[in-house]
């Protein structure tokens, strides 16, 4: 990789608008063959775009692209594989009932006979240190093995260009390692890999080049090993960023206490929940890990009150609220905020008001009689919109129309003003960006300064050990035991977490 | 090449245009197939919707407007309630010949007795007779995940069949000269749901379609329990978020929709139709479907479209004596407006593009 040398793929100048929204505006990146490359940004940077736009998902409004000297302008995803760039997606595309080799097959143009195609699995695998046997049932593959699928059938292309959005999102810290490994050895061999990330200590360790987007613009190209993780993120921000402030904390007596806790998966693949013990304290904040897809939800629906366990399973304050439903737990201060907040957490189309009657009915006095007070139902949602910074044009406003993150902000405002006694929020900060989440952190922390118990529930493990007070690891529908965070090393949460997923199958295979 | 490209937000305007278009489609569909059974256009749609409001015998078809639309009113009431909900009862028809079997029983098990708590008594009876038939759908599908949609369908066959039973057998008129069909209730005081203004064509039935509409947009737009069906037909994760219980809501709502529709069918039999045929049925709990999606799932919408249907009702009748069109051609008509609705519908969500789109 020397600088006479010209680049594998050059952009220049590249722009797409959206009505509204100009989500490229004269974007040039170079990447030189053999180069881990990272793409840095907040939600919304124009990340994505770019990516889709170099694997012909979107076509540019103008700009030009240079693949390997000859001019490259992919139709489809087709046209940009046949030139030699490869994409690994944040969600996979695989059948659940399909096994490993099939699933590859499906993705491949002309897939040779499966037998042959195992071969040639087994062989990459081996080769790129991806253990996987091609005979497994995708259904039953961890996240980080799932992911691996994905890869192997990239890597069967022979890429000179991959592209990955958000790889570790889903993995161990010791899948993340493997991955790692992987990708170092492919840019050894002159493979360039794109990087999407916003996990900054990841792309320190691992890539040698980082370009970071704001609003759409290339703000700074750089070596992103000789800045600091802050100096990053200030730079994707655009500002300076507050650390969170956990001070002021003490745990009190239990307010929650989780007793073997069964249930069976309310999806087909999902782990049962296995005998789930914990306590909560008053002033803490309980921090649950674990890669989505562990019983996560589960656990957010027994305690939330949307399924009942058997009796004893669930006890607040001393009364056994197991077989209550979400509104009786709630009057009783047992408030949840679910991962999905469309759909799920809050209504679509209806609006902020609407939104803050779904679960504000109990605490908030917005009924009499059982009719509605929408007078004190609009004031309600003013309220949290005022409180947490909820960037809309008002109530009325349908919750579908608002971004991502600042609709989390509205559904955990719209918890934390009800003055819960224990709130479980399920990744309360995923998909939002860095400002929103360090927002909604302080008002966890806020609340648990105020003596709520606090549950966190998520996948992303430094903002657990930023905020937890203890840290349990939910894996395959168990928990483990908590443990202090202040004592815990991301090696030890990493095992705690399942350790490498699969790594005996593919010996087994091999 | 036509696109069609999703709006951030659903049109309010097109959400009121839509049915207003449908008409016109209808209306222009109509005439073409109007004109194709040899018949002229411009005349049959003149018959079907002027004559009956504004031509020679107006004044006797403006009431019999309301007697059309009161059942139609009635029944479409409630079953808006349950498809906001996302609970599809469509045997309403059923619901409708039960209440009114139920209520006819009554009276004639009364009568001759003349008494004021004759008429109360078989109102209670038409209630709980839909309800009893709309409750069966709602346990099957709460208790095996049975459809709701093919189960409460197929109890209309039911219906029928216990309609054309009873009226046969047991009941049938004992003075009736061996002629099928019960005693005429319009003959006996204590049952007959007279006209409340002689002439006018409003009849309790009305006045309990009137009601239904108003109790039915206070329960959705001010309680707390029309707000739990709207969530549930709109995100249902976040309905059981909510503490809505799925199975509770189910046999609400198909409870509701059944009292309502034997409500109006118990209306009819003591009233405009006075007795029990094998030829009740009239099809008012299938064309409810139409006026309830017609009018938005909206109580003021329902109350026009429900007119609005009353009159194809009334202008096909017209159409069948005057111009000698086949009665099955004013049900394509009615049908046609549904097509025409559901397909317009799109325009709410969706804004059309003309010309290749690019991604």
């Amino acid at each position: 990789m020397s600088a006479s040398e010209p680049p594998l793929l050059r952009v220049e100048g590249l722009s797409k608008a959206y009505p509204g929204v100009l989500a490229n505006d004269g974007v040039s990146v170079e990447i030189a063959a053999g180069q881990v490359h990272a793409l840095l940004g907040e939600n919304g940077a124009g990340k994505s775009t770019l990516v889709k736009m170099i694997y012909g998902l979107v076509r540019p409004d103008s700009g030009t692209m240079v693949l390997n000297g000859a001019p490259f302008a992919p139709a489809d995803p087709h046209g940009a594989r046949a030139a030699g760039v490869a994409m690994v997606f944040q969600h996979f595309s695989l059948f659940e009932a399909l096994n490993v080799a099939e699933n590859v097959a499906l993705g491949m143009e002309n897939p040779p006979p499966l037998r042959q195609l195992s071969a040639r699995i087994r062989a990459v695998s081996d080769a790129y240190g991806l253990p996987l046997d091609p005979g497994r049932i995708v259904g039953d593959l961890s996240a980080g093995e799932r992911q691996r699928v994905e890869i192997i059938r990239c890597l069967l292309q022979e890429p000179r260009l991959l592209i990955m959005d958000e790889p570790t999102s889903v993995l161990t810290p010791q899948e993340v390692e493997i991955l790692f490994a992987t990708l170092r050895q492919l840019a050894a061999e002159g493979t360039a890999i794109l990087y999407i990330s916003h996990k900054l200590e990841e792309i320190r360790s691992l890539c040698d080049h980082a370009t970071i987007l704001r609003g759409g613009r290339v703000v700074a190209h750089c070596d992103p090993r000789a800045r600091t993780a802050h100096e990053l993120a200030e730079l994707m921000v655009g500002a300076e960023l507050k650390l969170t402030d956990r001070a002021g904390r003490v745990s009190g007596e239990v307010v929650l206490a989780v007793a073997g806790l069964n249930m069976a998966p309310a999806s087909a693949f999902g782990p049962s929940l296995k005998s789930v013990s914990f306590e909560l304290r008053r002033g803490e904040v309980l921090g649950i890990g674990g890669v989505a897809g562990n019983g996560q939800e589960d656990l957010l629906a027994s305690l939330s009150g949307e399924r009942p366990s058997g009796p004893g399973m669930v006890v607040l304050k001393g009364e056994d609220v197991s077989t209550l439903g979400p509104n009786p737990r709630r009057t009783r201060g047992l408030l949840a905020a679910p991962e999905e907040r469309l759909g799920h957490a809050a209504a679509p189309d209806m609006s902020l008001t609407e939104n803050a009657v779904l679960t504000g009915t109990t605490r908030r006095k917005l009924t009499r009689h059982g009719f509605i007070d929408w007078r004190a139902a609009r004031a309600f949602a003013a309220e949290i919109i005022a409180a947490y910074d909820v960037r809309t044009p008002g109530p009325q406003v349908a919750a579908r129309a608002l971004s991502g993150g600042n609709l989390q902000k509205f559904v955990i405002g719209r918890e934390v003003l009800q003055a819960p006694e224990v709130l479980v929020v399920n990744q309360p900060t995923w998909g939002v960006d860095a400002a929103a989440a360090a927002a909604i952190r302080q008002a966890l922390l806020d609340l648990a300064a105020g003596g709520a118990g606090v549950i966190v529930i998520s996948q992303d493990l430094d903002e657990l050990l930023e905020i937890s007070d203890r840290f349990a690891a939910l894996n395959e529908g168990r928990l483990s035991p908590p443990r202090a965070t202040a004592s815990l090393t991301l090696q030890e949460i990493g095992l705690s977490l399942g350790g490498a997923h699969g790594m005996k199958a593919a010996e087994v295979g091999a | 090449m036509i696109t069609l490209v999703a709006r951030p937000a659903p049109s309010r305007f097109w959400a009121w245009a839509t049915p207003v278009l449908a008409v016109l489609a209808t209306m222009i569909a109509g005439g073409v197939l109007f004109a194709i059974l040899g018949k002229d256009p411009v005349e049959a749609i003149r018959v079907i919707f002027w004559d009956p409001l504004f031509g020679a015998n107006a004044g006797y078809f403006r009431g019999q407007l309301f007697i059309k639309a009161g059942p139609l009113i009635l029944i479409a009431a409630g079953l808006a309630v349950g498809f906001r909900a996302g609970i599809w009862n469509i045997g309403a028809e059923g619901q409708y010949i039960v209440g009114a079997l139920c209520g006819a029983s009554v009276a004639l098990a009364a009568y001759p007795a003349e008494s004021v708590l004759v008429f109360p008594a078989m109102v209670l009876a038409g209630a709980l007779g839909g309800w009893a038939w709309g409750m069966i759908p709602a346990l099957l599908k709460t208790r095996f995940g049975a459809s709701e949609i093919l189960v409460s369908l197929m109890l209309v066959y039911v219906a029928q069949n216990l309609l054309a039973w009873a009226a046969f057998g047991p009941l049938k008129n004992p003075q009736g000269f061996g002629f099928p069909g019960s005693r005429n209730l319009q003959q006996y005081p204590s049952a007959h749901n007279a006209d409340l203004v002689a002439g006018s064509g409003i009849h309790w039935g009305v006045m309990a379609g009137f009601a239904a509409l108003i109790g039915t947009y206070v329960l959705m737009s001010r309680h707390i329990a029309g707000f739990r069906i709207q969530i549930a037909g709109d995100a249902p994760k976040a309905a059981r978020f909510a503490g809505v219980a799925p199975a509770r809501l189910v046999a609400f709502c198909l409870g509701l929709s059944g009292a309502l529709a034997g409500l109006a069918g118990m209306f009819e039999v003591a009233g405009p139709s006075g007795q029990i045929t094998d030829s009740f049925g009239a099809g008012y709990g299938f064309t409810a479907i139409i006026v309830a999606f017609l009018g938005r799932l909206n109580p003021i919408g329902i109350l026009l479209a429900g007119l609005l249907m009353a009159l194809t009702y009334i202008g096909g009748d017209m159409a069948q004596l005057m111009l000698q069109l086949p009665a099955a051609a004013i049900q394509v008509f009615q049908g046609m407006l549904l097509f025409f609705l559901l397909g317009l519908d799109l325009l709410t969500n969706y804004t059309v593009k003309w010309g290749w789109a690019r991604a």
